[in-house]
C-alpha cells in the first residue's frame, strides 16, 4: 500500500530549489568564464557568477545550521548496510520490477547510496567550490597575490564537471519513483509517497 | 632700518620680482639682444646663451645632443659599459647613423654634424630654436645636417619648399617647446611623416578625444612636455629601442595613482600641491565608482601595462610601416630614376631607393611581457644568422618576474643586410653624393657595405646576404579614452588579442586539455548512462506488462 507522507519541510524545500537554481546558473556563467561559449560576455558572466556563488554560499550557511538545529544532518550519516543490494538494485532489481531494497521513509530519507553521494557532495564538492572559488575571487580583486591562478582555476574546474555530471544523474534518478515525476512533485509540495511496509519496517 | 637693511629689502624685492617674471614667462622681444637680424643660426644661439649662460653645460649632457647613452646595465651584458645611444644603434628603417650623418643629423639638436668629426664641444652649435620656437615656421633642411636652409630651397624628394627662417621673429617669440616643436623631429622619425613608432603623428598636434584623450583639447589639452618632464634640460622617457635599463620612465601612476579605476587623479587629491595651472586643464573626471569590476582592473595593474588596454589601436590616422624589405630596393623607372609605386591613400608600397614596405593603420599591437629592460645588437656584435627572424632589440619580461608586465608593441619587421662571414649586421652608407659609395647614389649595396662598415669601424668580409629582422616598440602614446579601451572579451577568450602571450593563465583563454576532455568525457558518460538505463527500464517494464 502507498502512503501520503510529509517528507519534505518548507525550508528543505525551498532550500533544495534555490540551490538547484544557483548551481544551475553557476554553471552557465561558470562555463562561459571558462572559454567555452560567449553568451552574457566575460565581464557580466564572471560579476553574476560572483553574485550566485556569494548567494550559494549564504544559502549553505542556513543549511547547515538548519541540518543542526533540526537534526536533519541525520539522514546523511554514511553507511554501508545494503549499499551492495542498493547497487544491484539499480543495475538488476530495477528492470525486473523489484522493489528498492531500502525504501524511503520520512525517519530514513535517504538510501545508502544516496547518503555517501550526497555526503561526499557536503564535504568534498562544496568545500572544494567554496575555497577555490573564494581564492579566485580575492585573487582578481583582493589581497590574495598569486604568480597565478592555474592551479585554483583546474581545480575548481575539475568540480565543476563533476557537478555538471552529478545534475544529469540526479535528475535522472528522480524519475525512479513510483510514478516519473513522483519524487520532483514531493520536492515541490513536501508530500511523498511510501510505501507502508517501508514504514513499518 | 640701516642702510644694510635697505639694501637687504631691495635685493630681495628684485629677487622675487625675477622669479615671478621667470615664473610668467619672459616677454622676449623686449630685448635689444634678439631684436636684431640674424645672419646665421649660430647667431641666435651664441645670444640665447648671453643670458642663458649655464644652459649650454646642461645641454651638452643630455641625449638630445649627445645622442649616446652609456649604461653597464644591458641585459647579458652586465658590468660591461655599452653605449646604446642613437648614435651607435643599428635600426631595420635607415639602419644606422654612422656614415649618413647629413640625412639623420636633420634632427640632430644642433648644428652641422655631417660626419664623424663634429665638435660635441661647441656650445654655438646648439640649436635653441628647434625646440623653443613658437611660430612654427622653424624647419631643419632635411640633408642638411642639422641646419635649416640659408636661402629657400626645394628638397627634391618630396618637392617641399624650406623656407630660410626669420631669425628675429623667431628669437623674439621663443618659449616652452609644444607639439610641434617636439613633432617636428619625433612625428619623421625613420624617414618620413608616422613611419617609425606607431603611435606618435601629426594626428596628436589637434587630436579628437577619441584619438588622444591626453592631448585633445576636449580632453586633458596637454602637450609633450606636461608628462615628459625635463630637469636641467633632460628630458624624461625611454625608448627602448634606444635604451635598455628600467629608469627615467615616464608612468601613468604618476598621475592617475596606482589604483586608477577606484582613485580620483592624484593632481586632484593634492589642493595643497601647486598643481594648480596643470589642473585647470585637467579633463574634468569624475571620480570612478568603486565596484567590483573597477577593483578588479586595478588589480590588473599588477600584471598589465595601462596602455595595454588603454591604447586599443595604433596609427589610428596615418599609415605606419611595418615591413620593410631593403633586399628589394634598386627597381628604376624607364627614365632611370627609382621605381616608386603608392598604395590608393598615396603612401609608397615600394621605394627603388629604400625597396618593399608593408604599411599599417588602425593596428592591433603585439603583446609581450616586459619589465623595462631590452638588450640590443650592437654595431660589430656577433649575431647567430640561424635564428630568424634576428631581434635586433630583444624586450626581456616574463610571467610572474620582477617589474614584468604585458604591454602593446608595435613590431617592425623587414629583412636587411648582413655579413655571413663575420656573422655582422651591416651598416650601408645610403646618403651621399655620387662616387662616395652611398647607395642612394651609386647604387651598389657593396660599395655601400664596404664604405659604411669603413666608416663604423667594423670589420667586413665582402660578402653580402639579407636577413629578416623585428624590432620591438613599446606602444605608449595615443591613449583613449576609458570607455574605447579594450574590453574584457578582447583577450579573456580562446582567440583574444593575448593569445600570443607566454604562460600565466588567463581565465577564459587557458585550461588544461586533460581536463576539459577528462570532464567532457564524464558529462557525456552520465548523459550516456542515463539514457541507456532510461531505456532499458521503458523497455522492461513494457516486457513486463505484455507478460
Amino acid at each position: 500500500m502507498v502512503k501520503k507522507v510529509y517528507m519534505y519541510k518548507k525550508f528543505e524545500r525551498f532550500w533544495h530549489w534555490s540551490q538547484a537554481a544557483l548551481i544551475f546558473f553557476l554553471i552557465f556563467t561558470g562555463f562561459e568564464v571558462h572559454g567555452l561559449y560567449r553568451v552574457l560576455g566575460f565581464e557580466r558572466a564572471v560579476v553574476l557568477h560572483n553574485y550566485a556563488g556569494f548567494t550559494l554560499i549564504t544559502l549553505i550557511a542556513f543549511a547547515i545550521f538548519w541540518h543542526f538545529t533540526t537534526g536533519e544532518w541525520r539522514h546523511y550519516i554514511p553507511t554501508t548496510d545494503k549499499l551492495r543490494e542498493m547497487l544491484m538494485y539499480y543495475f538488476k532489481g530495477i528492470f525486473k520490477g523489484e522493489r528498492k531494497p531500502v525504501g524511503k521513509t520520512e525517519k530514513v530519507k535517504l538510501n545508502p547510496l544516496q547518503r555517501l553521494t550526497y555526503v561526499g557532495y557536503k564535504v568534498a564538492i562544496v568545500p572544494l567550490m567554496v575555497s577555490t572559488g573564494l581564492i579566485y575571487y580575492y585573487v582578481a580583486h583582493g589581497d590574495i597575490h598569486l604568480r597565478s591562478v592555474k592551479y585554483i582555476a583546474i581545480f575548481h574546474s575539475i568540480g565543476a564537471f563533476i557537478l555538471v555530471a552529478f545534475t544529469i544523474i540526479h535528475v535522472y534518478m528522480t524519475t525512479t519513483g513510483h510514478s516519473v515525476t513522483s519524487h520532483i512533485k514531493a520536492m515541490f509540495t513536501g508530500w511523498d509517497e511510501v510505501e507502508e511496509e517501508d514504514i513499518t519496517e | 632700518m640701516g642702510r644694510k637693511g635697505v639694501f637687504f629689502v631691495i635685493s630681495f624685492l628684485l629677487a622675487a620680482a625675477g622669479l615671478s617674471l621667470f615664473a610668467s614667462g619672459v616677454d622676449h622681444s623686449k630685448f635689444a639682444e634678439l631684436n636684431r637680424s640674424f645672419s646665421k643660426p649660430e647667431d641666435v644661439t651664441a645670444a640665447c646663451l648671453k643670458c642663458h649662460n649655464n644652459v649650454a653645460s646642461d645641454i651638452m649632457k643630455t641625449n638630445h645632443w649627445l645622442w649616446t647613452r652609456k649604461t653597464d646595465k644591458m641585459p647579458g651584458r652586465e658590468g660591461k659599459t655599452v653605449d646604446v645611444g642613437k648614435k651607435n644603434v643599428i635600426n631595420n628603417f635607415c639602419i644606422a647613423v654612422t656614415s649618413n650623418e647629413p640625412r639623420c643629423t636633420s634632427c640632430h639638436i644642433g648644428y652641422g654634424w655631417k660626419d664623424g668629426k663634429f665638435d660635441f664641444t661647441d656650445q654655438n652649435k646648439i640649436d635653441c630654436i628647434v625646440c623653443h620656437d613658437t611660430t612654427g615656421t622653424y624647419e631643419k633642411f632635411p640633408t642638411g645636417a642639422g641646419y635649416p636652409v640659408a636661402k629657400d630651397t626645394v628638397f627634391p624628394a618630396s618637392k617641399k619648399l624650406f623656407k630660410k627662417p626669420d631669425y628675429k621673429k623667431i628669437a623674439t617669440t621663443v618659449g616652452k617647446p609644444g607639439k610641434q616643436t617636439c613633432g617636428s623631429c619625433h612625428f619623421y622619425g625613420g624617414g618620413g611623416h608616422a613611419v617609425k613608432h606607431g603611435a606618435l603623428d601629426k594626428s596628436l598636434l589637434d587630436p579628437s578625444k577619441e584619438i588622444d584623450v591626453h592631448m585633445s583639447k576636449d580632453g586633458g589639452g596637454m602637450a609633450c612636455i606636461d608628462c615628459h618632464v625635463s630637469e636641467n634640460h633632460d628630458i624624461k622617457g625611454q625608448l627602448y629601442t634606444v635604451s635598455v635599463e628600467n629608469k627615467d620612465r615616464i608612468s601613468c601612476e604618476r598621475c592617475h595613482t596606482r589604483y586608477p579605476h577606484t582613485q580620483t587623479l592624484f593632481v586632484e587629491n593634492q589642493p595643497d600641491r601647486s598643481y594648480d595651472i596643470f589642473k585647470n586643464r585637467l579633463y574634468k573626471r569624475e571620480k570612478p565608482v568603486d565596484n567590483f569590476t573597477h577593483r578588479v582592473l586595478d588589480k590588473h595593474t599588477e600584471k598589465i601595462a595601462c596602455q595595454t588596454c588603454h591604447i586599443k589601436f595604433y596609427s589610428t590616422k596615418f599609415k605606419t610601416k611595418t615591413w620593410w624589405d631593403w633586399s628589394k630596393a634598386g627597381e628604376k623607372t624607364p627614365e632611370g630614376k627609382p621605381k616608386v609605386v603608392k598604395d590608393d591613400e598615396g603612401y609608397p608600397v615600394y621605394d627603388g631607393m629604400k625597396g618593399e614596405f608593408k604599411l599599417a593603420k588602425n593596428a592591433e599591437p603585439e603583446y609581450f611581457w616586459f619589465n623595462g629592460q631590452s638588450d640590443k645588437i650592437l654595431v660589430g656584435d656577433k649575431i647567430d644568422p640561424d635564428k630568424r627572424p634576428l631581434q635586433i632589440n630583444r624586450i626581456t619580461g616574463e610571467c610572474g618576474g620582477a617589474d614584468s608586465k604585458i604591454w602593446p608593441f608595435k613590431v617592425m619587421r623587414g629583412k636587411q643586410l648582413y655579413d655571413p662571414e663575420n656573422k655582422t649586421l651591416v651598416i650601408p652608407k645610403l646618403f651621399g653624393p655620387k662616387g662616395s659609395g652611398a647607395y642612394w647614389s651609386d647604387w651598389d649595396w657593396l660599395k655601400a657595405s664596404e664604405t659604411g662598415m669603413r666608416e663604423a669601424g667594423v670589420p667586413f668580409s665582402g660578402k653580402l646576404d639579407w636577413i629578416e629582422t623585428e624590432m620591438y616598440w613599446p606602444l605608449t602614446h595615443l591613449v583613449t579614452p576609458s570607455e574605447n579601451a579594450v574590453s574584457c572579451d578582447d583577450c579573456h577568450s580562446r582567440k583574444g588579442r593575448l593569445n600570443n602571450v607566454q604562460a600565466c593563465w588567463i581565465p577564459g583563454r587557458d585550461r588544461s586539455l586533460v581536463l576539459d576532455i577528462l570532464g567532457y568525457l564524464l558529462v557525456a558518460g552520465s548523459f550516456a548512462g542515463v539514457i541507456v538505463h532510461g531505456t532499458m527500464r521503458h523497455v522492461s517494464s513494457k516486457k513486463r506488462k505484455e507478460d
